[in-house]
């Protein structure tokens, strides 16, 4: 992306490559942003992978920002949500030991 | 000191008011249809009552939670508190699509004289679930040639024979008979797959893993009568369920929200609305000490929830139960194909899905 481009406060992002997995994600994490006013995304036709993701904030942060944002809470949503998975496994698998010895 | 004034501080936070908090948490189930389905995503949604819903990392942290309820080799089940269903969605369509796995894709048939079609066989050896660990091996591209770093060479030759006694040997060829070639392809010429080295190496170590094979040895693929032969060398490569569903990981994987029963007002158990509620959800409505009907936990009684439903029809019901849904509290359950254990594969759609975030992020 070209560095004038970097600067608007409402941008229509087209990424390619990419479904509803994604860009519902990001979506949310937009909305989520107190300096968004406006976040949409739309798919133009179902058999071409291409997302057109609409940004608008209220001249605080540029759009290129608060998409980078929702990026991160993205990532940083998965990490700890993997930390909490393994924690919760290994709970699991103790009480289950558990339970087994108690059988016997 | 400082800290527990600030935790005094976030415990005063403004919070909205009952109804708007019911609106916001919970999916009302009526009788024809669901109300308040939507969540409330926007940060300034709740501004005029001065309650800020923007995204709080430490908040989310705190009110996250995962419980596993079941786990075994091939079913997950565990409660997901906390999270908005997009996350949630994504998780589901990860697992299904873009987990990836290894899957037969190319067969060579050397001699097919049996009633199944090649193509037909061919087919259903693609479906059989094979038990290679995806991360070992590289994703294969059309035009690439297959080497021992993207693909894997299973054989099958079986003939039907009648016995002395009368029966028949081999009649069934099941998915057990696919034997591994760790040296390649027999056929390199036909094939064009030429291995440099072997891949007997890779699963060599005890502690490396079983060696290939299918994850389960009854599957039927053909039935014989004696005399017939098959005779064919199918080439195993990794892929992900968005090209083919036979590269998903997953049986399925699915969600649902946590249902939660309320009564609204107090319903003395011998009234005719006490008696109706108990002998059509029973176990889900029972007589407490004081007489009054009462309403247990809708987590274990899933089967009675839908005549609960046909009776909120009636007004003298839906005024005194409400069958709600929390909105952030799902039930998730995975039932792997076998390959990889459940709580595996969501730890890679946690990773595959971080991955997307920082691609996107890197292009920006």
């Amino acid at each position: 992306m070209d560095s004038e481009a970097t600067d608007f406060f409402a941008a229509t992002f087209s990424i390619e490559e990419e479904d509803h997995t994604l860009a519902n994600s990001l979506r949310f994490f937009l909305n989520k942003n107190p300096h968004v006013a406006f976040c949409g995304y739309s798919m133009p036709h179902p058999s071409e992978e291409l997302v057109n993701l609409r940004v608008q904030t209220t001249g605080q942060i540029t759009a290129m920002q608060a998409v980078k944002a929702a990026c991160e809470d993205v990532k940083q949503v998965c990490s700890h949500m993997r930390s909490s998975l393994a924690a919760a496994v290994a709970q699991y698998q103790q009480e289950e030991q558990a339970r087994e010895q108690k059988k016997r | 000191m400082v800290e527990g004034a600030e935790k005094k501080q976030k415990k005063d936070k403004a919070k909205l008011p009952k109804h708007l908090e019911l609106r916001r948490d919970y999916v009302t189930c009526g009788d024809k249809l669901n109300y308040n389905v939507h969540t409330f995503t926007a940060a300034n949604v709740f501004g005029a009552m001065g309650v800020d819903n923007s995204w709080d990392l430490e908040q989310f942290k705190e009110d996250f939670q995962i419980v596993v309820n079941k786990l075994d080799k091939e079913v997950m089940e565990f409660d997901m508190i906390g999270v908005d269903p997009a996350i949630a969605n994504a998780l589901r369509r990860i697992l299904i699509a873009e987990v990836p796995t290894m899957a037969i894709e190319h067969v060579f048939v050397i001699n097919n004289t049996s009633i199944i079609q090649d193509e037909v066989l061919a087919h259903r050896l693609g479906l059989v679930p094979l038990l290679l660990p995806p991360h070992l091996f590289d994703l294969k591209v059309a035009e690439e040639a297959p080497s021992e770093k993207n693909t894997v060479v299973f054989k099958l030759d079986i003939t039907c024979r009648r016995k002395a006694d009368g029966s028949m040997d081999n009649d069934k060829v099941t998915s057990g008979m696919l034997e591994w070639l760790p040296g390649g392809s027999e056929l390199p010429d036909e094939t064009a797959c030429r291995f440099a080295a072997g891949q007997a190496h890779l699963f060599a170590d005890p502690g490396a893993g079983p060696k290939p094979r299918a994850v389960h040895d009854d599957i039927l693929l053909a039935k014989l009568r004696p005399g017939q032969t098959i005779q064919l060398e199918a080439h195993a490569t990794k892929g992900s369920g968005k090209e083919h569903a036979k590269w998903s990981p997953v049986a399925t994987a699915w969600y649902r929200l946590q249902p939660v029963v309320h009564l609204l007002k107090d319903v003395p158990a011998d009234s005719d609305v006490g008696r109706e509620l108990m002998a059509t959800c029973p176990g889900l409505f029972v007589a407490d000490k004081g007489g009054m009907t009462q309403a247990t936990n809708a987590r274990g009684h899933e089967m009675v929830l839908e005549k609960l439903r046909r009776l909120l029809e009636q007004e003298r019901f839906s005024s005194a139960v409400a069958y709600r849904r929390k909105k952030d509290h799902f039930i998730f359950t995975i039932e792997s194909s076998g390959v990889l254990p459940p709580q595996e594969l969501l730890a890679q759609a946690l990773e595959i899905l971080r991955d997307k975030a920082q691609n996107l992020m890197e292009k920006l």
